[in-house]
């Protein structure tokens, strides 16, 4: 399988031509138009992608890979299809090293039980860092559980930036895998994956990158970041939900033995013994999410028709307008402040909890995030309950910030009195 | 304000968030209990002295928490000062109530009424119950309760 190329020619980037491509926009929610400021958590969907899976659940549609007739071939072609598109968005080698998967938490629980259990043994080490999401935490803690491996944290400084020095110095010869974030899904932190990827190889540990929250807004080359595994999630990237992605490079995929059994993942099967698939279909046991797969593979296009690069700044202007807006607000912190930041504002208020700022704000039809983001152990380190959390994507504009800014205005007044 | 953002944010809201009643730890206190809410992270522990006779005789909570549960939190309190177990436990089963949406006499409730708005946001509900999933665990037997 080789990866293939999807859409040559980018489209120019217009935010008002965007946003009609995306249907759940334009509704009122409690009587305001709806500004969705929620996307680390969950993106909308652009019509192709809603069109792709009305297509394929209308026609083409059949279970893959082992049917002989018309709809399965045509099934199994748009499904593989998906996989080569997926390969060819992040740079990967070679389609066989794009494993379907239920979301990054999936990816990261195979890697934890396959890889993890086969390398992993007692005293050994598995580095997290301070910014994770629990999907990065708990299934290390489970492995480290059943094995005896220990987890270590990487530090992270008051400003949301991981401590390099204090990682280099947990690096030994006793760390197996270096499991991080590439943007933090709390405070949109943009950690520095080549310097962290290239001191694990140094002392022989592998790599496992959690992209849920970066894919969609930078180009990832998995090649060049020399990354083992990059796990991401096709909801939070417009496109549907119950499809991700886990990327390994192929040699290691070969050599992991497979987690979960059944169909599709085998070659032969008796009572005695089976053996197994090869890769992409070793780790997709079952029938797969296929036409969650094809629409993936409709989010990825749609994507990849744009200057990406317009994107990247258009949102990153967004959170610059944000950030300053927000931050001259008295009695208004903004947390998570490094210079190199995607896509998130996290915020609290001295006089109002994220909860009562969520609900508030929701009621002038404003959705946002109010919590711990599933990042307890960050916020307990930053000494916070939790935060408020705008998170932009690319169909939002300038004047949706400033509602948000109003609406946060009107919190402030309200607890104020 | 918008529409329904009044029937929750009532006054007396504002005054309990800002001013709980009877914060802090008690001494001496023979009941305790811890309340968490794993959606939002936050915690409630409060304190309880029970007589002989099975009467609240001091109440104290800490914790932290959103305008809602802190003030529900702190009604709570007050309402329950000279209670017995059985009065507070009635009185948990009707705030409970109200907060499902049942029918109630929303009079019996004194202050807590101005808690009824939150019945209409689902998703705050937990955050009203919180203090009261934990006083409920104090009259038992103590304890850690989650809203879950």
């Amino acid at each position: 399988m080789n990866a293939k190329n999807s859409v040559p020619v980018a489209r120019a980037f217009d935010v008002e031509a965007v946003r009609r491509d995306f249907p759940a926009l334009h509704q009122q929610v409690h009587g305001h138009p709806l500004v969705y400021l929620d996307n680390a958590a969950s993106a909308h969907k652009p019509r192709a992608v809603i069109d792709t899976i009305t297509h394929y659940y209308s026609t083409d549609y059949s279970n893959v890979h082992r049917g002989l007739h018309y709809l399965s071939e045509r099934c199994s072609q748009a499904y593989e299809d998906a996989r080569g598109k997926v390969a060819s968005f992040i740079h990967a080698k070679d389609a066989r090293e794009i494993i379907f998967v239920r979301g990054t938490t999936e990816a990261i629980n195979l890697v934890a039980n396959t890889y993890g259990r086969k390398h992993v043994r007692a005293g050994d080490e598995i580095l997290i860092s301070a910014l994770e999401h629990h999907s990065n935490i708990v299934p290390w803690q489970m492995l480290c559980e059943q094995t005896g491996g220990v987890l270590k944290v990487v530090p992270v400084s008051d400003a949301g930036e991981l401590d390099l020095e204090a990682f280099e110095h947990l690096l030994s010869s006793r760390t197996r895998l270096v499991a991080v974030t590439h943007v933090s899904n709390a405070l949109g932190t943009i950690n520095p994956l080549r310097r962290i990827i290239d001191a694990a190889h140094a002392v022989g540990a592998r790599v496992l990158i959690d992209g849920a929250q970066a894919v969609h807004h930078m180009p990832v080359d998995v090649q060049d970041l020399d990354c083992d595994f990059y796990a991401f999630s096709g909801h939070k990237m417009y496109g549907p939900t119950g499809i991700g992605v886990l990327y390994g490079k192929a040699a290691l995929l070969e050599a992991m033995p497979p987690w979960q059994g059944g169909g599709e993942m085998i070659r032969e099967v008796s009572f005695e013994r089976s053996t197994y698939a090869d890769i992409p279909f070793k780790f997709e046991a079952g029938t797969p999410h296929i036409v969650g797969a094809i629409g993936l593979g409709a989010a990825v296009d749609y994507i990849s028709s744009f200057d990406r690069a317009a994107v990247a700044r258009h949102e990153h202007e967004l959170m610059t307008y944000a950030t300053e807006l927000l931050g001259s607000l008295p009695g208004l912190r903004i947390v998570g402040t490094v210079a190199n930041k995607a896509s998130i504002v996290s915020f609290v208020l001295d006089d109002a909890h994220p909860h009562d700022v969520g609900t508030i704000l929701d009621r002038y039809g404003i959705a946002v995030r109010a919590g711990h983001h599933c990042t307890m152990p960050l916020m307990n380190r930053l000494c916070l309950g939790g935060t408020t959390r705008a998170s932009f994507a690319m169909y939002n504009t300038r004047s949706e910030v400033e509602r948000l800014v109003a609406g946060v205005g009107k919190v402030m007044e309200m607890f104020r009195r | 304000m918008s529409d329904g953002l009044q029937d929750l944010y009532q006054e007396v809201i504002f005054d309990h968030n800002r001013n709980p009643r009877h914060a802090g730890r008690l001494e001496g206190a023979n009941r305790s209990a811890q309340g968490f809410n794993p959606l939002c992270g936050d915690k409630v522990t409060l304190y309880l002295h029970l007589d002989d006779a099975g009467v609240i005789r001091d109440i104290r909570f800490e914790g932290s928490g959103c305008a809602i549960s802190v003030a529900s939190t702190s009604l709570m309190t007050d309402a329950l000062i000279g209670k017995t177990v059985q009065e507070a436990q009635a009185l948990f089963a009707r705030f409970h109530d109200m907060m499902m949406g049942a029918d109630v006499d929303e009079e019996n409730l004194g202050k807590l009424q101005a808690l009824s708005g939150v019945k209409e946001f689902p998703s705050r509900i937990k955050c009203a119950t919180l203090g009261w999933h934990a006083l409920h665990a104090a009259l038992k037997e103590g304890g850690q309760v989650s809203t879950e």
